[in-house]
């Protein structure tokens, strides 16, 4: 394949991405929109004005870049997993696998699909968010980069999922039992500060917690953590995550026999 | 050019052992010539579908090469992947995409602009019958249709190599007919075909050479012409115009009562029908009709299965 043909594979299958989350978006769309307001109403407005301030800030604006981090952590993983498991199951992966569309390329397609949901929906939280809370950006390079590389990390680690999956259960066991956790832990909703000593040093081994803190810096300039090392982090947890999702395709690991 | 002198597929010393340990292939050699339309028989668990499998790589295979014109599919792939299409045996698209979208996305995977797909997507689906279909959910296609809309999901990129893994398998006679003249016409107009089927009828009449693989070799490999020639007996059967009570007896000719209106005989290559014919009507015996019992294809298979599983059980 010539550029221009890998550059019509690696479109056509964002396109697709694209279409498929876009066709069912009350599915897709939707329910993380109606959960995140909930979540602002409920811990924003209605608990949140009698916690008073976190970090020297309102609740509701502590809380809301954690929100939109959370929205788009789950749907970037969400959106890979059950695509990419999806065609296993129905078994079209196979039209790709007998293609000369390379794996690097697959997987970008897929990741970069994955990534279009996260943020999609991360922008509709963030306009919602304008409307329970005010901010005033502290650093637009920090914010897109962050989300950005947590978006990308996120999708990658959904295709990783649902290449080892082999029943719908098993798409489901990861995002309940150890995304939903590692959120909930992750510095959304408090300052690890709050902690103590030893839960705080606890806390720092979970990788979300640098993204959500680096993302709270760049929407409004406090942090919990240094920002250089929550860049460092997610980039070696994504170098390795597709090196690790490259080499699956390429041996076919479960997906040829 | 290469592709114009190489054979259409070279398998050399192909093997095949899953994770269970089952051999599905064992050092298989097999060769196909550039525009020959080319049967591939056996039993169910032979080996047919492993082939197909690792020709367009979706089964990984223990030892061995394959060339597709020339190209090896494990060095050259991106090429050799260029030239195979592949209608395999279940449906493999996306039961909520429409048939159209099937087609342009394939064609997009082959690296073709979306004008050029969307014209060939035309072609194929209006040549197949499917164009009134092609907005409409392809879950909702009846199963002659989801075959068919396979079959121009694989011709999308237009190759040389046709690979189908038993196309007409659950579709009714006239579809059949319909996908005999269509596949006929492509191989006319240049590209090979591989087929497999259970229809030894529709390699009897579609396919120019064969093999037939057992146990994971291939025991058999030559024109359908040829094998034909190895058939010594044949079974007839013979509708009678009178009401038969018993079996007649006619000396050379084992023939035994079907019904009170047929008889059933079995006639070597060197035997006259001629004399049987002529023994009935002294007999006052008049045949209306006479037609083979099975396909003569099916005839030959049996016995070479047949031999093969008897010469497997004495090793």
């Amino acid at each position: 394949m010539n550029n221009r043909q890998k550059w019509i594979s690696f479109s056509t299958i964002v396109r697709r991405e694209i279409h498929r989350f876009l066709r069912i978006w009350p599915q897709t769309l939707v329910p993380p929109i109606i959960t995140i307001v909930l979540y602002f109403v409920i811990f924003g407005r209605l608990i949140g004005s009698r916690i008073g301030e976190m970090s020297e800030l309102p609740y509701i604006q502590f809380v809301a870049p954690g929100l939109i981090m959370m929205s788009v952590i789950t749907n970037s993983y969400s959106n890979v997993v059950s695509s990419f498991y999806g065609s296993k199951f129905q078994r079209n992966i196979e039209e790709l696998l007998v293609s000369p569309t390379p794996n690097w390329i697959i997987l970008l397609g897929y990741v970069v699909g994955g990534m279009s949901r996260g943020l999609g929906v991360g922008a509709m939280v963030t306009l919602l968010s304008l409307y329970f809370a005010d901010f005033s950006l502290h650093s637009l390079p920090i914010t897109i980069g962050i989300v950005l590389m947590t978006s990308l990390m996120f999708s990658l680690a959904g295709l990783i999922n649902a290449i080892f999956a082999s029943s719908f259960d098993d798409i489901s066991i990861i995002p309940t039992f150890v995304l939903t956790p590692l959120i909930y832990l992750g510095g959304v909703f408090y300052s690890i500060d709050m902690l103590g000593d030893f839960w705080g040093s606890v806390s720092l081994i979970n990788p979300i917690l640098y993204m959500v803190n680096a993302f709270r810096y760049g929407m409004v300039g406090i942090t919990d953590i240094n920002i250089a090392w929550s860049f460092i982090m997610v980039g070696l947890f994504s170098v390795v995550l597709f090196g690790v999702a490259l080499r699956l395709l390429e041996t076919g690991s479960r997906l040829r026999s | 050019m290469k592709q114009q002198s190489e054979p259409a597929l070279a398998i050399s010393q192909l093997s095949k052992t899953y994770e269970d340990g089952f051999q599905a292939l064992k050092s298989v050699d097999l060769e196909v010539a550039p525009g020959d339309f080319f049967a591939l028989l056996g039993p169910n668990g032979a080996g047919k579908s492993t082939t197909i499998g690792i020709i367009c790589s979706l089964v990984r295979k223990t030892t061995g090469s394959i060339k597709v014109f020339g190209h090896d599919i494990d060095q050259d792939f991106s090429t050799a992947k260029q030239f195979v299409g592949v209608v395999p045996q279940e449906f493999n698209f996306n039961q909520f995409e429409k048939p159209i979208d099937i087609l342009i996305n394939q064609a997009g995977y082959y690296g073709i602009p979306s004008d050029v797909a969307y014209e060939r997507a035309e072609k194929y689906l209006k040549q197949l019958a499917l164009w009134d279909k092609r907005n409409t959910a392809s879950r909702t296609l009846s199963g002659g249709m989801k075959r068919r809309l396979m079959i121009a999901r694989a011709l999308i990129h237009q190759p040389k190599l046709l690979v189908l893994d038993e196309p007409t398998a659950g579709v009714d006679i006239e579809l059949r007919r319909s996908m005999w003249e269509f596949l006929k016409e492509i191989n006319r107009q240049g590209t090979t075909i591989i087929l497999t089927t259970h229809y030894l009828e529709e390699a009897e009449s579609l396919c120019r050479n064969i093999a037939i693989i057992d146990h994971g070799q291939i025991v058999k490999n030559t024109s359908i012409r040829e094998l034909l020639k190895q058939l010594n007996k044949e079974t007839f059967v013979l509708d009678i115009r009178e009401v038969l009570d018993s079996c007649p007896q006619v000396e050379g000719y084992p023939l035994s009562l079907v019904d009170e209106h047929s008889l059933e005989v079995v006639i070597d290559k060197s035997q006259s029908v001629n004399k049987l014919f002529t023994a009935l009507t002294e007999k006052g015996i008049h045949v209306l009709s006479m037609r083979n019992k099975t396909n003569r294809l099916e005839e030959l298979f049996f016995d070479l299965v047949e031999k093969n599983l008897q010469e497997s059980n004495h090793e």
